[in-house]
């Protein structure tokens, strides 16, 4: 059974960032899993599973030249967890409105008290400075119905924040 | 009837392309019964192409009645299928008997009409839309050698918003 360490990366974005990491990773002896890399408000961010018989000291060693030379803040845990664990999400929640503070705060509030498990999410900033426009797309999993989660996210519609749910129909083939 | 073998990824053969069908026989009356045993064996998908079975001919099926609300043309065979026009475009979630425990964002016409031919060579024209053409895409996507997550597109690219289906 492989142990797994989950691996952070933040630094400004450039070329070559995974490029080199990985290399780093791979002459480690280390075996990359699941990974989620994106570049956020010019940030380059890194979350990996690695596994192999590496110690964290040994990671942040073998890791110091790239993250030196590439400007990047690393931190290491090992994790407990397992490849092929994956949910399949049966909802999809759209949000956009005007940007201010506690929009996240409010439409997850509700989505909780559904029981509602968030796998993804991603949000966004757009528009311009003068008028920012808040995006963000959330897939998750749900037992209540559709019929639940839009009678409680409702008060909120009502206040003005565009929130939609869809059910997320997966075609298996 | 027998239950077939599924070629997964990485299996090359899944790759091959599959040649139209000409003889409309008993065997091939056969084949569509067992590959349609073999998609009620495995995990609840709605269709199935020979090539997952390695049999590099040009058949599909689909059956998407099985779903609430979704409109559907019930059990379908289709050979030497064909998709004549299509319209719109829409991201939905994807797996794949030939794929296990991966699902991915995939943009597919959201409307298709569609001509085929039975097991016995009738040619039939059909009207689809949603989940039903979504379906017959990825199916047919198969005899291409083409699987869905040679299309599956950003997750990020769900943040345009979609028509819905």
């Amino acid at each position: 059974m492989a142990a797994w360490n989950m691996l952070t990366l933040v630094g400004a974005d450039r070329p070559s960032i995974v490029a080199q990491v990985t290399h780093t990773l791979y002459q480690l002896g280390g075996n990359l899993g699941e990974a989620s890399m994106i570049r956020l408000g010019g940030n380059f961010t890194i979350m990996l599973m690695v596994s192999g018989d590496l110690s964290t000291e040994a990671m942040l060693a073998a890791l110091a030249p790239v993250s030196t030379a590439l400007g990047l803040r690393v931190h290491v845990d090992p994790v407990h967890g397992e490849l092929h664990q994956h949910q399949v999400p049966n909802f999809q929640v759209r949000v956009n409105g005007a940007d201010r503070a506690g929009i996240v705060a409010e439409v997850t509030a509700i989505l909780a008290t559904q029981g509602f498990n968030i796998l993804e999410l991603d949000s966004d900033v757009a528009g311009d400075l003068a008028q920012p426009l808040y995006l963000m797309n959330i897939q998750g999993f749900c037992a209540a119905p559709l019929e639940a989660l839009e009678t409680a996210l409702a008060p909120l519609i009502a206040q003005g924040v565009a929130v939609t749910v869809a059910p997320l129909e997966l075609m298996i083939g | 009837m027998a239950i077939l073998e599924i070629l997964k990824l990485p299996d090359p053969r899944l790759k091959q392309m599959s040649e139209p069908v000409t003889q409309f026989d008993a065997a091939l009356h056969d084949f569509i019964a067992d590959l349609e045993a073999t998609r009620q064996a495995g995990p609840s998908a709605v269709g199935i192409a020979a090539p997952q079975v390695d049999y590099f001919q040009r058949i599909v099926i689909v059956d998407v009645s099985g779903r609430p609300k979704t409109p559907n043309h019930g059990y379908l065979v289709l050979v030497n299928p064909e998709i004549v026009h299509w319209e719109g475009h829409a991201v939905g979630r994807e797996g794949c008997l030939s794929v296990p425990d991966y699902t991915g964002n995939v943009i597919r016409a959201t409307a298709i009409r569609l001509r085929a031919q039975d097991g016995d060579g009738q040619v039939h024209e059909f009207e689809m839309e949603g989940y039903e053409a979504r379906a017959v895409q990825h199916e047919m996507d198969h005899l291409d050698g083409l699987l869905f997550v040679d299309r599956v597109v950003s997750r990020r690219t769900d943040l345009y918003r979609r028509k819905q289906g």
